[in-house]
């Protein structure tokens, strides 16, 4: 069973690990909405490092309107969006 | 809260307009990726695309940003190379010295 | 190959480069030189295949993945498998994606997709072929998340307010294609013609399909 559903509301987490991440400063603490469900994959933040990537991590296509993001501060119409795959250990539900 | 930002993370930071034109590989960057990819991929898999990005990540931002794109893959594939013990630091050192030499003397003999 | 023969006593591979069109002066490309002469003496790597995988990469062009499109315009069933499963539906061209998860994403009247790669460079290479160098480029993976539409003019490719601009991080183990929207004035055309209107930009986002010859 994955942790979240397709149109769920979603957080990224606001951590600043050190080391090899794949999340983007831009998303961090930003609210956004499941769109898609891709499956498990291994953990980026351990293959980096030469482990093996286990315990696998499922990981989504997350939807963030760009107002979310950058509050108005950047060249977009309002309904725009950006969306990022992300790790569920990145995320919390909301 | 204090960011960690890694180097090669841009999204959002200000840039300048994108230089559109269409830029033809030239000879040498269509032979560091072509070894890339033969090293990353089986058999040999000595590492993956992960380790390879955890490498760049960890140059410095003054390479980082000063570096040509393809200057940054040969770069991590010598310290990958080193790190996974198929080359080491000494031999690399020394075959740059032959390789200089060579062309300081005229020319790929 | 080459026919000469070598008086080396040790049997590594003799294939020859051709060489540079201008001598190396700096010292990445130095760099390179002594990486490939070592791993060859050290039998990791051949010439023949170094060689080899640099023919397959003027292999891979965006046409591929044009003719992937085509096919998806023509053929329902095939849009949806693609829509889908992507790796195996660009399998049935004979098309082979390795490694990656290929996502397609469809553009419509009212949604435009566009990819980016804010943390590296990310590209579904198997299917559009080696990135062009402005998706690599600092500009680009900077603005495209902040700035698609100013992104966007500077590639000529003006939108309406009305269609929502979605830009596609790839930050994962998914490679993202888009699929444009088919152009007007299209539809008595062949699977090969469509093709042609289908650029490498467009399967990025940056552009549209061309409109057929003669349309404005």
């Amino acid at each position: 069973m994955s942790r979240f559903a397709v149109g769920q509301r979603v957080r990224v987490a606001e951590a600043q690990p050190p080391g090899h991440v794949r999340t983007p400063q831009f998303l961090r603490g930003r609210d956004g909405v499941v769109l898609r469900h891709f499956g498990a994959f291994p953990n980026p933040e351990r293959l980096a490092y030469g482990m093996d990537g286990r315990p696998a991590l499922d990981l989504y296509q997350v939807l963030f309107t760009m107002d979310e993001v950058w509050a108005g501060e950047g060249a977009y119409a309002p309904r725009d969006t950006v969306t990022a795959d992300i790790y569920e250990s990145w995320l919390e539900a909301i | 809260m204090t960011t960690n930002r890694a180097i090669s993370d841009l999204g959002g930071l200000p840039a300048g307009p994108i230089d559109t034109h269409e830029h033809e590989a030239t000879l040498v960057e269509r032979r560091i990726d072509a070894m890339m990819m033969l090293l990353r991929a089986k058999p040999r898999a000595f590492w993956v695309t992960d380790e390879n990005r955890r490498t760049i990540e960890s140059l410095t931002p003054e390479f980082y940003e000063g570096s040509a794109y393809y200057e940054r893959w040969v770069t991590a594939m010598r310290a990958l190379l080193i790190e996974k013990g198929v080359l080491d630091e000494a031999e690399i050192e020394a075959k740059l010295a032959e390789v200089r030499a060579r062309y300081a003397a005229g020319g790929a003999a | 190959m080459s026919t000469h023969t070598h008086d080396h006593d040790h049997d590594h591979d003799h294939t020859t480069f051709q060489p540079d069109i201008k001598d190396p002066s700096q010292e990445w490309e130095f760099l390179e030189i002594a990486l490939r002469e070592l791993l060859i003496e050290k039998q990791i790597l051949s010439a023949r295949e170094i060689a080899d995988e640099m023919e397959a990469w003027e292999r891979k062009s965006p046409e591929a993945g044009a003719r992937v499109v085509a096919r998806a315009w023509c053929d329902d069933g095939f849009r949806q498998r693609l829509l889908a499963d992507a790796n195996s539906a660009v399998a049935e061209l004979g098309v082979e994606i390795e490694s990656v998860e290929l996502i397609a994403v469809e553009n419509t009247a009212d949604l435009h997709h566009m990819v980016v790669c804010t943390l590296c460079s990310c590209y579904p290479r198997g299917l559009l072929g080696v990135p062009p160098l402005w998706y690599k480029s600092f500009e680009y993976r900077s603005r495209a998340v902040r700035e698609p539409r100013a992104v966007l003019a500077e590639f000529g490719t003006e939108l309406a307010d009305s269609v929502e601009v979605r830009v596609l991080d790839s930050t994962a183990d998914c490679r993202h294609l888009v699929i444009p929207a088919r152009p007007a004035g299209t539809e008595g055309l062949s699977e090969d013609a469509l093709a042609a209107l289908v650029g490498r930009d467009s399967l990025i986002g940056t552009a549209l399909a061309r409109a057929p010859h003669g349309e404005a």
